[in-house]
This record gives structure tokens, sequence and C-alpha cells, in this order.
């Protein structure tokens, strides 16, 4: 975990409401994919918890959605602002779990962690098959990024506005031979994906959170391995720890 | 060179700084920011006689220069606490610490004391009157001088070790509870908690937190904190560790010119991890700047 200032490089709108911010600083506390930062931002008393999308030694990617009087005034932000940002927060995605085909499960900006997964993933030599949903068409993105890891990318959307017509879990019955999932999405998707295949997987959850790094418990939920802060012990939890 | 020492209730503290209960934890995923013993102590996660879970989520919500939380005072339980997190607490934390007690009976608020009052790292046993988010019991204690004075009787009682009350800033007249719990043998007081909240979620039209109320933290709530504080220390000789709101050294001099000898910093470490570290490094600077020498000589300077 570290607290340091982030420049803004580039910020480009992807969606109506889905920005992608590309900032320079020091990125050594993030270890995995699947963590969060959390951003200060001016007049705003809580940081925002925001999921990784992307990072490397230099520059930290974050692929957000406007919900909110604070991710709206963080998309007016310019290139050259500075954000106070706490990095390395959460446990991440667990890229030992034995797998050989993973599918990799996205709804909405659920989407943007699993981009950092699928390059991790695709460097160690697996090939996930990416599961993209949304509401329609118009809403899509990142579909170009998966798709120059070299990865198949199937996107669904609710309206049938483009590729499969439904749900992620109607696009989950199109793949064959997968044995293991990566999810990340509104809860009711990760439960309709956690019943809708018989493999293991890891699901990554949001909360509502004061810190972000584990001490005000306002993130807790029950598991089956006992209570855990979503924003310490999550954001990421197997499948077979979870109560639904 | 200035002089940040104080002294509380015989305890020597090298500051008077003291993270408060339940935006510390037991300062493990502080120790991960920086060296916590640098603080003059600080009051760990309210602890009940059984285990609890707390309030269903969302427990948070932002406000204008604050934050409403609904945690629900989650905690193992104090016979987990003493078994393993005062153990372990030991390796990062090498001070006298303070123990926040919560309960929904009498007898809850004694045993309580009574386990925690045999543990060596205990220097303060600070009784939380004025939990406003658990039903049946915290708050209720603390909004009648009757009952703040019972549950302070019963537990001086079973301890030799100080006593500081935490009060409510939820009721119409602080003064009579404060003196109340002086009168019934409290050591000191500890004030203010959160202030009763509400956030309404415009879409859902639906209060955001799932406990539809929470306590209102942050510096928001720090003028409300002074003016108990100064109230208070006008009313009583007992001394008093003075909390809401606090976030930088200037807060904290203000604070103790109120009337507080020691100072709690609450919200504020959840958005800033280091804040206390940052006020202590500051405060010297802050002193010679003010001319003071001494933290001890400014207390309940402002009356």
């Amino acid at each position: 975990m570290k607290q340091s200032i982030f420049e803004i490089v580039s910020h480009e709108q992807l969606t109506e409401t889905v920005f992608r911010m590309v900032l320079q600083g020091d990125t050594s506390d993030i270890t995995a994919t699947g963590q969060f930062v959390n951003v200060r931002l001016e007049g705003k008393f809580l940081r925002r918890p925001i999921s990784v999308c992307d990072w490397d030694d230099q520059t930290l990617t974050l692929v957000y959605k406007v919900v909110g009087l604070g991710t709206e005034q963080m998309s007016k932000m310019l290139p050259g602002e500075k954000l106070d940002i706490l990095t390395g927060l959460g446990n991440g995605y667990n890229l030992e779990a034995g797998f050989h085909k993973p599918l990799l499960i996205g709804g909405g900006v659920g989407v943007p962690p699993l981009f950092a997964l699928c390059k991790a993933l695709v460097n160690k030599g697996v090939k996930p098959v990416a599961i993209l949903g949304f509401n329609k068409k118009e809403e899509i993105f990142l579909k170009e990024d998966f798709e120059k890891l070299g990865v198949e990318v199937i996107i669904a959307t609710a309206d049938g506005s483009y590729g499969v017509k439904g749900f992620v879990t109607d696009a989950m019955k199109t793949v064959k031979g997968y044995d293991y999932f990566f999810s990340c999405g509104p809860e009711p998707m990760l439960k309709a994906v956690s019943f809708a295949t018989e493999c293991s997987g890891q699901l990554s959850f949001e909360e509502r959170m004061a810190c972000g790094f584990g001490a005000c418990m306002g993130c807790s939920c029950k598991t089956k391995y006992g209570n855990k802060r979503i924003c310490k012990d999550g954001p990421v939890l197997t499948k077979e720890e979870v109560i639904w | 060179m200035v002089n940040l020492n104080v002294n509380l209730c015989g305890l020597e503290l090298d500051n008077p700084l003291i993270p408060a209960s339940g935006c510390f934890g037991y300062g493990k995923e502080f120790a991960q920011w920086y060296d916590i013993n640098m603080l003059g102590s600080f009051s760990f996660k309210g602890t009940t006689l059984e285990p609890r879970f707390g309030n269903p989520t969302p427990r948070i919500a932002e406000c204008a220069e604050g934050m409403l939380n609904a945690v629900g005072l989650q905690n193992p339980g104090v016979e987990h606490v003493i078994a393993h997190e005062l153990p372990e607490m030991k390796q990062y934390f090498h001070k006298p610490v303070v123990a926040n007690i919560s309960g929904f009976s009498l007898e809850e608020y004694v045993r309580c004391c009574e386990l925690l009052d045999q543990e060596e790292q205990v220097g303060i046993l600070e009784v939380n009157i004025s939990c406003p988010n658990v039903h049946g019991g915290g708050m209720a204690f603390g909004t009648s001088a009757q009952s703040a004075a019972q549950v302070t009787a019963a537990v001086k009682k079973v301890t030799k070790r100080p006593v500081f009350i935490k009060l409510s800033p939820n009721v119409t007249n602080i003064v009579e509870i404060a003196k109340a719990c002086e009168d019934a043998g409290a050591d000191g007081l500890s004030l203010i908690n959160t202030l009763l909240g509400m956030r309404i979620d415009l879409n859902r039209r639906k209060p955001i937190l799932a406990n539809k109320m929470g306590g209102f933290s942050g510096p928001a709530i720090f003028p409300v904190a002074v003016r108990m504080v100064y109230q208070v220390y006008d009313a009583v000789k007992i001394p008093l560790m003075g909390m809401g709101g606090v976030q930088t050294a200037r807060d904290v001099i203000e604070m103790m010119l109120a009337g507080a000898t020691a100072v709690q910093i609450g919200a504020a470490n959840l958005t800033n991890p280091c804040v206390c570290k940052e006020i202590i490094e500051q405060l010297p600077i802050e002193m010679e700047k003010l001319g003071i020498s001494s933290l001890k000589d400014i207390i309940g300077g402002a009356h």
C-alpha cells in the first residue's frame, strides 16, 4: 500500500458514461491484477475506490464509470492535473488456482480489472476466453483492447444490438471446454455466473467503503470462511466461500 | 524545543494524539503505513461481550465535509480480543492502549470491563454509552444522566484502571450527563461520539444506509465538538479526551484550548492513513508559531 501523487497523462471518453484515465506515478505497490486504488477528489471527504485496468512501471490506467458527483468531477479533469491516490489495495485475482482454459466474465464497469488479468494470463501462456456483457451496442468498451491481446472475445448485449442477445450467462452457453472462471460485475450477475457453471472461479465484489485498507469495517460481508472485508480480504472471493 | 507530553489520569503520553475507536481497528492496518508507536496511545475497536457482525451493508455514506457510518459495533467479542487481538497488538504497539467497551446491558458492560481490566496492555477503559448504530443498548445508556451514572458506578466497582465514559452529543444537555458520570466516579470523559444522521438516495428514494440512520463524523462536526468540550470542561474537574472532526495540528490545539487533555482522531484516519503521523510532526511547528512551549499549559486555555 502506498499513498502518492499521480499526474494525468491522458483522459478520454469511451462511452457516454465510461472514461479512460492514464496516470503517471509510483505503481510499485500494485502487486496483483484485480486490486484497486482509492482516489482523493478535491472537496470530497471520502476517496473513490476504482479498479486497476492496467499498469506498468510508470503508468496506471483507470477505466471508470460516472456514477455520482465524485466520478463526474473526476471525468472533467485534464491531462497535467494531479491526483492523490492510495495504491495496492485489495487481494486481487489468484493466478495460481490451477486451470488450463479459464473464462473471463465481465459486466459493464466490471470489465476493466479483467483486462489486466487477461494480459497477465496471456503472459503466462494461458489463452482465456473473454465474455463481456453490456446493456447495448453503444455501451461497449475495451473490446478491441482484449482482442489485441489475441484472445477470443464474446460480447453479450441485453437488448441484442450487438453479439449474443442476452446476459453473460447466455454467452457462457456458447463456450465449450473451459475449466475455471474469473468474474467482475454487479452482484446479481456474479450470482448468476456462479450458478451457471459447475467450474470453480473467483468473483470480484463492489461495496461502499470508507478507508479501502481494512480499518473501518464499512464493507464487511459474511463468507463460509468467516467475516471478510471486501476492501482488504477481497475484493476477490472464491466461488466456494461466497454466501448468496 | 517544545513539549508535547500530557498526563492522562497518571498515564504519561508522549503526545495527546489518540486515534479514536472504530477508526483504527487494532492498529495493524496503520502499522503498515507508519510506526504507530509515535502515537500517544490509541483506542481500539469497540468491544462487546459477544461477537457481533454489525449491521447490513451499505454501512457508509458520504456527506459534505464528513461521512455517515452504521457499522454497528462489528467485533469478534471480548474473549477473542483478549486471546488473539491483544497478543498480536503487542508485536507492533508497545504502549498502554485504550480499551473501548460497549454493551447492551449493565451486566455486559461490567463483565467486559472486568475481563479487560486484567490485561496489562490496557491503560484506560473507555466505556461507550453513545453508539448510535445499535438497537436496544448503546446510545440508550448515554442519553439519560441516571443510566449514564449507573453504568459508571457499576464498571468502577470492577476495575482499578482509569474509566473514561464516552458521551453522546445526541442529547439536550451534555453537561448534566457529564456531571452525573463524574459524581458516579468516572475518572475522565471522552466526547463527542458521532451525531445521528441520514442521507437519502435520490434515485432509489430510500435512505442510503441499510440501517437508515448512522453516525455523522468528520470535519463538519468539529465546531459542535469544540463547543461541547468547552461546556463540559467548565462543569467537571476530571480530564477530557476531546474528539469530533479533528484533522489538523491546529484543530488539536483548538480542542485542547477548549479543555481536552488528550485529543482523539477518528474519520480523518480513514481518508488519510498517515494523518496522525502528520499531525504529530506538524504540532511543534504550529506550537512555535503560536508561542506554545508545552501543550500541558494550554489545556482549557480558552476559558
